[in-house]
């Protein structure tokens, strides 16, 4: 039977201040399905999940997003929230002086609906999912992402997102930055999200294969100069990881990149 | 609809306290700023003779002293159309339902009561110039604490009234404390006897009801050695077309090993002028905070200031202020070190919007015996458009070279990655200004009682609303 298509990208052509960086990139996910991300720095990985969640500096100019087959080109970053599609960032911002406990039950009852999240099954359900994801209980009371350490912030948006329950999660290079023992706690986090929801759909966004070690991808699409130029299953990754990018780039006339980035 | 009217109707539609009564008064002065007034304010309180004649010498200072020409812009304000004194009830009663009912409906709708009953320790209740409602808990009673109206405390507490009133804040400081002195009515006086701590708040209330109303209270407290207490003021007003004005006088004074807390949620219409004058002294090891936090009026200028007298005296100032369209907050600190191994802090953070503007108005003195003071001094302005603006003028007059004196000041915007991150998470764009905002302020909001933080918040929700365009 066919899988229902959660998401297509249809010929996405999308800029940032005037500068272009997503050149007609097509891309169909579907229900339960696991799909890597790849590319070299600046091919617009990341541009690809703001523009996905609806960051307003970015601008389509050219294609549309369904998701659940209605065009969310437009919509605003809270109806895409609403609507199951969940971003862990990169780089999660700090925002001084709102406990991690207060901005995780308001966007639960936004996601949700306020009527449907009471006080105390929500703050059982959060003490719960902390614990699974070893983060301490104080973190609660800690302000968000403020004066968090790299591994902290990664776990701390695994667990957004295993509160919000999305039906889209794009994982923005949510190995960068992270040791092997925590990359092993974020990975393990989200295997055991999708274990527990199959029907959740997964981008994972990466610079590296190390990632796809520990979460394993359905397919693997490479991503050159905001177009995707390759497509396949974990053996498209392999490949990158043996040959590196540079063939890649040099068959699509981009310089290659440049050492230790 | 004029410009003005459009722009009252825009800066009120959240306010939800600008409701009025209708008047009814048992005394109105006439409008304007005369002697006569002056004397009959004096003879219908039955005044002492020393009480009087430091009334009309500051009403001679204040024709005399010009209008200051610094800070904000105060032309608007006409003295000769307000109305210096309007007694709304002919006694202060003890009990809520001796309170003439129109008075009771407006500070049931103000929560007022509910709020004694709940978590006060004692509660007084001005409406217009005279305080119609006060009760203090019997314990505290017993242990001696004095809590009543000002006017009351003059007639029954001469001795301790007459050692300090007027003593920390003379009426010839500026002309708005001469004003007060000339015209004051109501505002409380507290005195905690020595070793006594009073440790739930005692709060007072301050209404202005009638168009044209000057509000003039006048406020003096004293904690003996060892002593503590908390006391809260709160103030809102109904929306005129007019101007109102509100000037007070507060004088604070914490003798040795004693502490005083003085929060203010100052949330007045905003077609309020709010100039008000607010000083305390501290003694050995004493500590003053004051906890200020500004988000109504047209106009506000006010800087609390401590007096550091004696060694280990501690002053803090935490204060917050709020201006949208059309509002000015010119609020700050003072602290003045005169004696050495004292210490102090100054924490401010302002917000702007729809083109408000915030400035921080400070001054740290440190006297040249004064050695080894500390002092940090921090100001944080957020804007939230490009139209609104912050100032800061840090005043610093160092006479002592041992001083260790920090000042950080920082300015910024909410930032789009914040916004994008907090609407990633399903929030609207309302919502997550005000939780950006919530969390600006919460240094000071972590210091009130619950009560209040929440209602603070609730408040700059609404301020949020509709906001960012």
């Amino acid at each position: 039977m066919a899988k229902a298509p959660l998401i297509e990208i249809k010929n996405l052509h999308a800029e940032i201040e005037g500068q272009q960086i997503l050149r007609g990139l097509d891309l169909t996910i579907n229900e339960g399905e696991v799909h890597a991300l790849m590319g070299p720095n600046g091919s617009g990985k990341s541009t690809l999940s703001n523009v996905i969640m609806g960051h307003p500096s970015y601008e389509v100019t050219e294609g549309q997003i369904l998701f659940r087959g209605e065009d969310i080109t437009e919509a605003e970053a809270d109806e895409r929230a609403k609507a199951g599609i969940f971003l862990a960032f990169q780089y999660p911002t700090s925002i001084p002086g709102v406990s991690m406990g207060n901005f995780l039950l308001a966007s639960v009852k936004a996601v949700r609906g306020a009527e449907n999240v009471k006080p105390l099954p929500f703050r059982k359900e959060l003490m719960s999912t902390m614990e699974e994801l070893g983060i301490s209980r104080d973190f609660a009371r800690r302000y968000v992402n403020d004066g968090f350490s790299g591994g902290e912030k990664k776990r701390c948006e695994i667990l957004q997102m295993a509160l919000l329950k999305p039906s889209l999660a794009l994982l923005d290079e949510t190995d960068s930055g992270l040791d092997i023992d925590a990359l092993k706690v974020v990975a393990d986090g989200v295997n055991k999200q999708m274990e527990a929801r199959p029907e959740m759909a997964s981008l994972v966004i990466t610079h590296y294969q190390r990632l796809l070690n520990h979460i394993k991808p359905d397919f693997v699409h490479v991503l050159v100069s905001g177009k995707i130029v390759q497509s396949g299953g974990p053996e498209v990754a392999h490949q990158l990881e043996e040959n590196g990018y540079d063939e890649l780039l040099k068959a699509h006339g981009v310089a290659p990149e440049p050492a230790n980035v | 609809m004029s410009t003005d009217a459009a722009l009252l109707e825009e800066v009120g539609k959240d306010y939800k306290y600008g409701f009025h009564d209708k008047e009814a008064p048992v005394f109105k002065s006439e409008k304007g700023l005369t002697e006569e007034i002056v004397r009959a304010i004096s003879a219908r309180k039955e005044e002492p003779q020393w009480m009087l004649d430091y009334r009309l010498k500051a009403l001679k200072h204040f024709h005399e002293r010009p209008m200051p020409n610094w800070g904000c812009d105060l032309s608007g304000i006409d003295f000769a159309n307000i109305h210096y004194y309007v007694k709304p009830s002919e006694k202060t009663e003890k009990s809520w339902d001796d309170v003439p009912e129109y008075i009771k409906e407006t500070f049931d709708k103000l929560g007022i009561p509910e709020a004694e009953r709940k978590f006060l320790a004692g509660v007084s209740a001005q409406y217009e110039s005279e305080v119609v409602y006060h009760s203090i808990r019997e314990d505290l009673e017993a242990q001696g604490v004095i809590f009543m109206d000002m006017d009351t405390g003059l007639r029954e507490h001469p001795d301790i009234v007459k050692k300090y009133f007027g003593k920390i804040i003379p009426y010839s400081d500026n002309k708005f404390s001469a004003l007060n002195s000339a015209v004051w009515s109501g505002g409380s006086f507290i005195w905690v006897p020595k070793g006594v701590e009073v440790e739930i708040p005692l709060q007072a209330y301050f209404r202005i009801n009638t168009e044209n109303m000057g509000q003039f209270e006048r406020t003096l407290i004293i904690t003996e050695p060892g002593s503590s207490v908390h006391y809260i003021e709160g103030c809102t007003a109904p929306i005129y077309s007019s101007d109102s004005l509100h000037s007070a006088v507060v004088e604070l004074i914490a003798l040795e090993g004693s502490k005083i807390r003085y929060t203010t949620i100052q949330n007045w219409s905003n077609n309020v002028y709010n100039l008000v004058t607010k000083r305390a002294q501290a003694y050995k090891n004493a500590t003053v905070e004051w906890i200020d936090g500004n988000l109504g009026s047209k106009v506000t200028m006010k800087y609390p200031a401590v007096h550091l007298m004696e060694e280990g005296a501690r002053g803090e100032v935490l204060s917050i202020a709020y201006a949208g369209k059309g509002q000015y907050q010119d609020a700050g600190a003072k602290m003045v070190h005169m004696a050495p191994n004292t210490a102090s802090t100054v924490l401010s953070k302002s917000i702007s919007k729809d083109g408000g503007a915030t400035s921080y108005r400070g001054l740290v003195k440190v006297m040249p015996k004064a050695h080894n003071v500390k002092c940090n001094v921090r100001c944080d302005a957020l804007l939230l458009d490009e139209k609104s603006v912050s100032n800061t003028f840090p005043y610093m007059e160092i006479e002592n070279k041992s001083a260790d004196i920090g000042h950080e000041a920082t300015v910024s915007k909410v930032g789009e990655e914040q916004l994008f991150y907090l609407m990633s998470r399903g929030m609207s764009e309302d919502d997550a200004v005000s939780m950006i905002v919530n969390g600006f302020f919460e240094p000071f909001t972590k210091e009130l009682p619950m009560e209040y933080a929440v209602e603070l918040n609730r408040l700059i929700q609404l301020e949020m609303e509709g906001s960012i365009g």
